[in-house]
């Protein structure tokens, strides 16, 4: 872990020269003909490798639908799975072109890191999984409890807020990656696992006994995930905040992967617009015209993409709850294309 | 055409010529002068170049952050700490964790690899292959999975704290860690402790008088009862006096957890048991290494003259043996604090895993906290090497080398 963190400082370093005067985010991504993209070492739902090493999840598909705009080929992204730790600096060094890596959209993250926030993937909050046994209803109950969390990421201070606002005590171990702290909570090193509410149902398909443990239905913070760019080039910025919302906008327009076909024959003006028949949307972004149409055959629209990866068609059968669209009862909201 | 008296070269100018220059003379010290305005000036493009790309990318840079609000906790401290402290203090506990925990690495490690030294040496064949089996199995392995083995062996052992292994009801043992009652000043503390100090500063006056007398005038001291008497008698007759010095408070199991009492955690039993015993086993080839160093005819003398093998080691081939054994075993000592640094892997919260690890991603100014976690690691080790170098350097003379 160490070692990653040094190279990466000292590459980071040595590149500052080459980074900042190159801010040509997409050129260089089309000229490697291959999309770097940083992940998480391994979270089902969002970014998990299957046993052939073929990323599956809702931060890989983001990744993939950003190729689909570019190359029209989702296999061109190499996937850089990242420790919580180290992803920052991956992205401030160059190493990865952009990171979708379930990281939460805070203001200190947006304003000294040297990278922006693109958009809002899933919106999420943090909770407490407790073994069934511990006869446990409510996080106020915790009071002394042994809790495991992965070390440098926002829950562990939302953890140490939340104890000290209720006046609770706890004793915290903070390990370096998700899956060292998942077998340290199974073999009973402490009492409660603690990570954003998805993540708890993610981990809890890994435990050996999955019924045995149960969330608390606390939420104790606002978790905003979404993908990070570096800071400076706006125009890789633009593309990638808009790939999100174009999945988005297909979704409030019914166009899913399978329709999408069809639905830019017809002569609706919106239709039109959007699927590229009408307008140059997409050359403004520095890709093609059809790029929401390559975007949507890639990956699907954004509910697709919901439920194939944490949804209903998902081991985690999480419900979209504030990731509807904003016209259904959630927070999922577009702005316009045109 | 008078000739005045040659003066003698100026001493100076050809000292620095020669310290500098080496044999090709002020040539030489021209190119090591050009040598290091190079290696100057690459530094300075480095840094200005960081920081001057820092800014235009609206990265933070700088140590500002160290006087911010660290906000997360740590679940062992030597100092106190809470979430509202700096991360300057984050980094003194991570610091301090890191320290503690070679210290106690060093300590052990060094006792079980002399043991396993002399096991190896043993004339009995059991001992010396039990010490052979432990060397060859535990230095081929790596140590990243003798912590783990250790780590998850301990908890996979130990009860939750309601079924803890209770010693004597006043400690507990559970794999929460072991949990023994905190000692508290009461108020014979300071007359039992100035007397305690004083009382091993009298025991090694008393050793130093009775050497001197052994070396310089053949005489014999008996002086165990004096320090008996010193070091257990007077505290024992203080307590009397001045009543208990301290009072304890017993650790009492409420709700998840004990409370109450003080606590090792098991991840520094973990770390400490795996990097003393993967250390011990390097320093037990060293010694085994530097006894052998020693000729054979030393024990055979100390043997003619009446001695027996314990006392031979002690008085006549270890001393010897140290001479080859310390610089190697500094070594050692190094490679033991730096690899505490894999402590992030169970979750003990050393310097790496707190300062190196949560700090830094929590402020994102990887090169500053990487370069202050370098040094202080530097630092460690120079002292380390200092102390040990000093040690040896009293040996050789010692035996006069």
């Amino acid at each position: 872990m160490k070692r990653v963190t040094l190279a990466l400082t000292l590459a980071f370093a040595a590149g500052l020269t080459a980074q900042a005067a190159d801010a040509q985010t997409l050129k260089t991504v089309k000229d490697k003909g291959m999309l770097s993209c940083g992940v998480s070492q391994g979270l089902p739902g969002f970014s998990s490798p299957d046993d052939k090493g073929n990323w599956t999840g809702l931060d890989v598909d983001v990744c993939r639908a950003i190729a689909g705009a570019i190359f029209n080929d989702p296999t061109k992204v190499k996937f850089v799975p990242l420790s919580a730790k180290d992803r920052f600096t991956a992205l401030q060094s160059g190493e990865i072109d952009v990171l979708s890596r379930n990281t939460t959209w805070t203001i200190s993250r947006d304003t000294s890191l040297g990278a922006n926030f693109t958009g809002v993937t899933y919106y999420d909050g943090q909770g407490f999984m407790v073994k069934k046994s511990l006869k446990v209803n409510s996080a106020l109950e915790l009071n002394s409890a042994s809790v495991c969390v992965q070390t440098g990421t926002t829950t562990e201070q939302n953890l140490a807020d939340y104890f000290k606002a209720n006046n609770m005590k706890y004793e915290v171990i903070a390990f370096g990656t998700n899956d060292e702290t998942v077998k340290a909570y199974e073999a009973g090193r402490c009492d409660v696992f603690t990570t954003d509410q998805s993540g708890l149902y993610a981990n809890r398909l890994k435990l050996a006994n999955p019924g045995e443990h149960m969330v608390l239905p606390e939420i104790i913070s606002k978790e905003p995930l979404g993908p990070m760019v570096r800071h400076g080039d706006d125009q890789w910025f633009d593309l990638v905040k808009w790939t999100l919302f174009a999945m988005i906008t297909a979704e409030e327009l019914g166009v899913t992967s399978k329709n999408v076909d069809e639905k830019a024959k017809l002569e609706n003006p919106e239709l039109k617009r959007v699927l590229g028949s009408d307008g140059n949307f997409g050359e403004q972004l520095g890709v093609t015209k059809d790029w929401v149409v390559r975007i949507v055959k890639t990956v699907g629209n954004y509910g697709e993409v919901f439920d194939r990866n944490v949804g209903a068609g998902s081991p985690l059968a999480i419900n979209r709850g504030l990731n509807n669209l904003w016209n259904k009862g959630g927070l999922q909201y577009a702005p316009p294309i045109r | 055409m008078s000739t005045e008296a040659r003066k003698p070269p100026a001493q100076i100018a050809l000292k620095i010529r020669r310290v500098l220059g080496g044999k090709t003379g002020w040539n030489g010290i021209a190119v090591q002068f050009a040598f290091a305005a190079i290696l100057g000036w690459i530094a300075y493009e480095i840094v200005s170049n960081a920081r001057a790309n820092l800014e235009n990318q609206h990265i933070a840079a700088g140590f500002g952050f160290l006087r911010n609000n660290a906000g997360f906790d740590v679940n062992q401290t030597l100092i106190s700490y809470t979430g509202s402290d700096t991360f300057l203090r984050v980094f003194v506990v991570g610091l301090l964790n890191t320290l503690i925990v070679s210290v106690v690495g060093i300590v052990f490690a060094t006792a079980i690899g002399f043991i396993v030294a002399l096991c190896r040496l043993s004339p009995n064949w059991l001992l010396s292959r039990i010490g052979e089996l432990y060397v060859e199995i535990i230095r081929n392995l790596p140590l990243l999975f003798q912590i783990l083995f250790w780590y998850l062996a301990v908890l996979a052992a130990l009860p939750n704290p309601r079924q803890s292994i209770s010693l004597l009801g006043i400690s507990f043992v559970s794999n929460r860690g072991l949990v023994v009652p905190r000692p508290i000043g009461e108020s014979g503390f300071e007359a039992f402790l100035a007397v305690f100090v004083f009382g091993i500063v009298a025991s090694l006056a008393l050793r130093f008088y009775a050497r001197r007398a052994l070396f310089e005038r053949g005489q014999m001291i008996r002086i165990w009862p004096y320090v008996l008497g010193l070091l257990f008698g007077l505290p024992l007759l203080t307590m009397l006096v001045f009543g208990p010095p301290f009072s304890f408070e017993l650790p009492q199991l409420k709700g998840f957890n004990f409370a109450g009492g003080s606590r090792i955690i098991p991840e520094f039993v973990a770390l400490a048991l795996a990097l003393s015993t993967y250390t011990a086993a390097f320093i037990a080839e060293i010694v085994r290494a530097g006894i052998l160093s020693v000729h054979s005819g030393q024990m055979e003398a100390g043997a003619s003259l009446g001695l027996s093998r314990g006392t031979t080691l002690r008085l006549i081939v270890v001393p010897q043996a140290m001479r080859v054994i310390v610089p190697p075993l500094t070594n050692q000592y190094l490679n033991l604090t730096k690899n505490s640094s894999l402590a992030v892997a169970i979750g003990y919260p050393d310097l790496v895993s707190v300062f190196a690890g949560t700090s830094l991603s929590q402020t994102g100014q990887a090169i500053e906290i990487i370069a202050m976690t370098m040094g202080v690691y530097l630092l460690i080790s120079l002292i380390t090497s200092a102390v040990m170098s000093i040690y040896g350097w009293r040996i050789s003379r010692s035996l006069g080398a």
